[in-house]
């Protein structure tokens, strides 16, 4: 049943893009700072929501929306590191962990108190009619999902090893004193790498809005399923969260639709807690590097 | 550690008696029995966190077996309530153990993901394979102990606030004896515990079972209480409000998981007319609790106490 | 009491420890000296079970104990300080020596948690043990204080009775007199000799203050580089040339 398979695979495809940058964004912050900012998944919801309310309510023109919903979740992610993450000594790790999870929460309330509990959604990029493949039903939003990813990821992929302000960022994760004797301004480039990791997410819930629309208790869901693509790629490692996060989009996808659609949120979760007991380097990543983290 | 907590047990066990007495409204009560409940979720957490030093961001799923297994056993195959206490306590200790094996071998943020994880992973197998599924199931009978049933607020409030103070004698005992100075020492230096012949593993094994089987009562205690069940309680924003009130009450202070307990239970009825406020307010209140009151509660108040004892035995002393 | 047999480390590509073979006798107080750098650490590390040997064995009393874990050893009868003091800071000097009665102890959970009779007894058992020990260090006056706040002397001291309380056979001190003046030097020393003569113990000494090692030990391995350059009596490792070349620089090290 090639038409079923299609159907499943696009559909793993579209919401593991999401997984995928989510897990790219954890892996910016850690790779910045060695923090694990459980906040994740909320900077996509503020995405879509935030989308929304510029195009829908405000109905402002498609691109000065995004780029004010793009500004909007920076700015979030700036207040978050300065009021929280900053004041903090990096070192407690417990406390770190209860602060990311205790903003999720607020940026949670907020979003309640904001938008209350409906799902919102928007018109989808281009109004197209939908593409038949081998007889599965393919929206072009979904196109739009997986090629916004892809461009998203050869971004990234270029600022982190062809810029120096990338590079920068990569050594304060190794070693935050040595980055600072080369004059590297740690401080700077923490907050750089919230505010980039935001956006990543963000991007990703304005681009998925249309297809699944967007409700404001998303953020702890994506924000584990995110981790789990981070984790399974390989923490820390780009190309291992997206490879990660696809992987668990399609696995979910599949379950749901050949195994049973009430387990497919548990498929990510056993995912992460096989490579955590296992291998928790991941895919990618090695132990030894694994251990070297200051974790 | 030691002569403080007996006063203090015994100021504790005076307010428990007499709290009934205080208000008959059964609405007060039944916030008081559900801060009792909590209560026996944050102590273990404490002893988790504070002493053994481990996280869990899974201890609603915990909850969560003690709540069905009792539920389950006392309707289903009509087992006396106790019976389904112990037996609900027996699975959490042995999902504990499998779980803690290699949970425990990770480190940091690691462990905290894999207790999610589990706690998740509950929630979805409650919703899924659960009797009633997402609506759960009610008719469960009430907490009975050979015979005499506690189906009034009052009874009930001694039944939940009699197993807080058990449950805290036996915690009080563990922390003041050769394990407790285990834990402490684990706290300081595993590497000389190793040195001195001790088993680490085991050791953090033992508590995270143990703070299983604290959280399973408090679910056997919860069913038996609402006679109704369902998955909607045990989730992961419940997992993080337990940990939220161990570290607002302190986590190194078994007294800062009751404290802790009271106040997030307390809460929600103050902030009744704030509905669309109250998720906001959680977040608003831990986050700056933990901007500003990083040790809890328990250790600032004891640190006034401290203080206040001091000048008044200075003043005594100037007057004499 | 203890042999080491052909023992080698490397760590990547960096030899830490080459063909090392000595004996700790029964009884003696052995030492195990060298210059920085020499693998003396590395050695530790790997009797102590920190980490195994890429070859070789360690043998105690007959039995190979080269990979087995710390916790085991420290059961078998091996217990140590360490270099860089790893005391229950948070916890008084009492219940710091305690701990060392743990594995002598079995109360668990349950018996602790409902403090039951042999709960009771085994407390009440170790803390008067614990205090003996302290007697016997002279630091029971300061057993309610909290152990960081001891003067470092006594923190040393201190971490020699948690050592104890395990009743060990054979303790390992590893530098034990980093840290320490004249004359809270020579008092180590006079404890030393003391646990070795009145309680039976067996000593392995590492360190480098040469006044020290020279006057208490009556047997002396000379590491460098990693490998065993002398090993005999005190007086004849003194007179030994590659140990004197392998100091030199040092020679007002040894007295």
């Amino acid at each position: 049943m090639l038409t079923v398979f299609l159907q499943f695979l696009f559909s793993g495809l579209t919401v593991g893009s999401v997984y995928a940058l989510v897990g790219m964004g954890f892996n910016i912050i850690y790779n910045a700072t060695s923090i694990l900012n459980l906040a994740q998944g909320e900077f996509v919801v503020i995405g879509g929501l935030m989308m929304w309310f510029f195009t829908t309510s405000l109905k402002l023109p498609f691109l000065l929306s995004i780029l004010l919903t793009i500004l909007s979740v920076g700015f979030v992610a700036f207040l978050m590191e300065r009021l929280t993450i900053r004041p903090i000594k990096k070192t407690d790790l417990l406390l770190m962990i209860m602060i990311t999870i205790s903003v999720s929460i607020v940026l949670k309330g907020l979003l309640m108190f904001k938008f209350g509990k409906d799902p919102y959604g928007y018109a989808p990029f281009t109004e197209g009619e939908p593409i038949n493949l081998f007889g599965a039903i393919i929206q072009e939003q979904t196109l739009w999902v997986i090629g916004v990813t892809a461009v998203c990821i050869i971004l990234l992929f270029l600022f982190f090893n062809k810029t120096i302000i990338g590079k920068a960022m990569k050594a304060c994760a190794v070693d935050a004193t040595a980055a600072k004797l080369v004059g590297i301004n740690v401080s700077q480039m923490v907050m750089f790498s919230f505010i980039l990791s935001a956006v990543v997410g963000a991007i990703g819930g304005i681009a998925i809005t249309p297809i699944s629309l967007m409700e404001y208790d998303k953020g702890p869901m994506l924000a584990v399923k995110g981790f789990c693509a981070a984790i399974l790629g390989g923490l820390g490692r780009g190309r291992g969260a997206v490879v990660g996060g696809f992987s668990i989009g399609i696995l979910e996808s599949m379950t749901a639709g050949y195994i049973h659609s009430g387990l497919k949120d548990a498929v990510a979760l056993v995912i992460l807690l096989l490579v955590l007991f296992y291998k928790p380097a991941g895919i990618f990543g090695s132990s030894s590097a694994a251990q070297l983290r200051k974790f | 550690m030691n002569q403080n907590n007996t006063i203090t047990f015994l100021i504790f066990i005076l307010l428990i008696l007499f709290f009934p007495l205080f208000t008959a409204s059964s609405y007060n009560l039944s916030v008081a029995i559900f801060a009792g409940i909590n209560a026996l979720l944050a102590i273990g957490l404490c002893i988790l966190m504070g002493y053994a030093g481990q996280i869990s961001l899974g201890q609603a799923g915990f909850y969560g077996i003690g709540a069905y297994i009792s539920a389950i056993l006392s309707l289903k195959f009509g087992l006396p309530v106790i019976v389904s206490l112990v037996a609900a306590s027996a699975v959490a200790a042995v999902a504990a153990m499998i779980l803690a094996v290699p949970a425990l071998r990770l480190k940091g943020h690691y462990l905290a993901v894999a207790t999610l994880g589990f706690g998740e992973i509950i929630h979805i197998l409650l919703n899924e394979f659960g009797p009633g599924g997402p609506s759960g199931f009610g008719d469960i009978p009430r907490f009975d102990i050979l015979g005499y049933v506690f189906d009034s607020s009052t009874s009930f409030f001694y039944l939940t606030w009699g197993f807080v103070a058990l449950i805290m004698l036996f915690s009080i005992n563990l922390i003041n004896s050769r394990t407790g100075r285990a834990l402490r020492a684990m706290h300081d230096s595993e590497v000389a515990c190793k040195a001195m012949g001790l088993d680490i593993v085991s050791l953090k094994i033992k508590v995270f079972v143990l703070s299983a089987v604290y959280a399973s009562i408090a679910g056997s205690l919860y069913v038996h209480y609402i006679t109704f069940v369902s998955p909607s309680t045990f989730t992961l924003f419940h997992s993080v409000l337990i940990v939220m009130m161990a570290v607002i009450g302190g986590i190194n202070n078994l007294w800062g998981g009751i404290l802790g307990a009271i106040i997030i239970t307390v809460l929600p009825e103050l902030l009744r007319q704030f509905e669309e406020f109250d998720v906001l307010v959680y977040g608003l209140i831990l986050t700056l609790s933990l901007l500003f009151f990083r040790k809890g509660l328990v250790p600032i108040i004891a640190e006034k106490l401290k203080k206040l004892r001091a000048i008044t035995v200075a003043d005594n002393q100037r007057n004499t | 009491m203890l042999t080491i047999k052909g023992i080698h480390k490397s760590f990547g590509g960096l030899t830490a420890l080459e063909d090392v073979n000595f004996s700790v006798k029964e009884g003696n107080i052995s030492a195990l000296i060298g210059p920085n750098g020499a693998g003396k650490t590395t050695l530790m590390n790997i009797i102590t079970g920190i980490y195994g040997p890429d070859k070789g064995e360690v043998l105690f009393l007959g039995k190979a104990i080269n990979n087995m874990p710390p916790t085991k050893i420290a059961n078998i009868g091996i217990s140590r300080t360490f270099q860089h003091l790893e005391l229950f800071s948070t916890m008084t000097v009492l219940e710091n020596v305690m701990v060392g009665r743990y594995t002598k102890t079995r109360a668990g959970f349950i018996a602790s948690g409902l403090k039951l009779p042999i709960a009771i007894q085994e407390e009440r058992e170790s803390k008067l043990k614990s205090e003996e020990i302290l007697e016997y260090m002279g630091l029971l006056n300061r057993k309610e204080e909290i152990s960081s706040n001891l003067p470092i002397g006594e923190q040393r001291i201190l971490e020699i009775a948690r050592a104890l309380a395990t009743e060990p056979k054979l303790l390992l001190l590893d530098e034990p007199a980093a840290g320490l003046n004249i004359k809270e030097t020579k008092a180590l020393g006079e404890t030393i000799m003391r646990i070795r003569k009145e309680k039976g113990i067996t000593i392995l000494l590492v360190d480098h203050d040469m006044s020290l090692v020279m006057k208490i030990s009556n047997w002396i391995t000379v590491l460098n580089f990693g490998q065993v350059i002398s090993d005999g009596i005190a007086a004849d490792v003194q007179k030994d040339p590659a140990v004197i070349k392998a100091y030199l620089g040092a020679e007002d090290d040894i007295s």
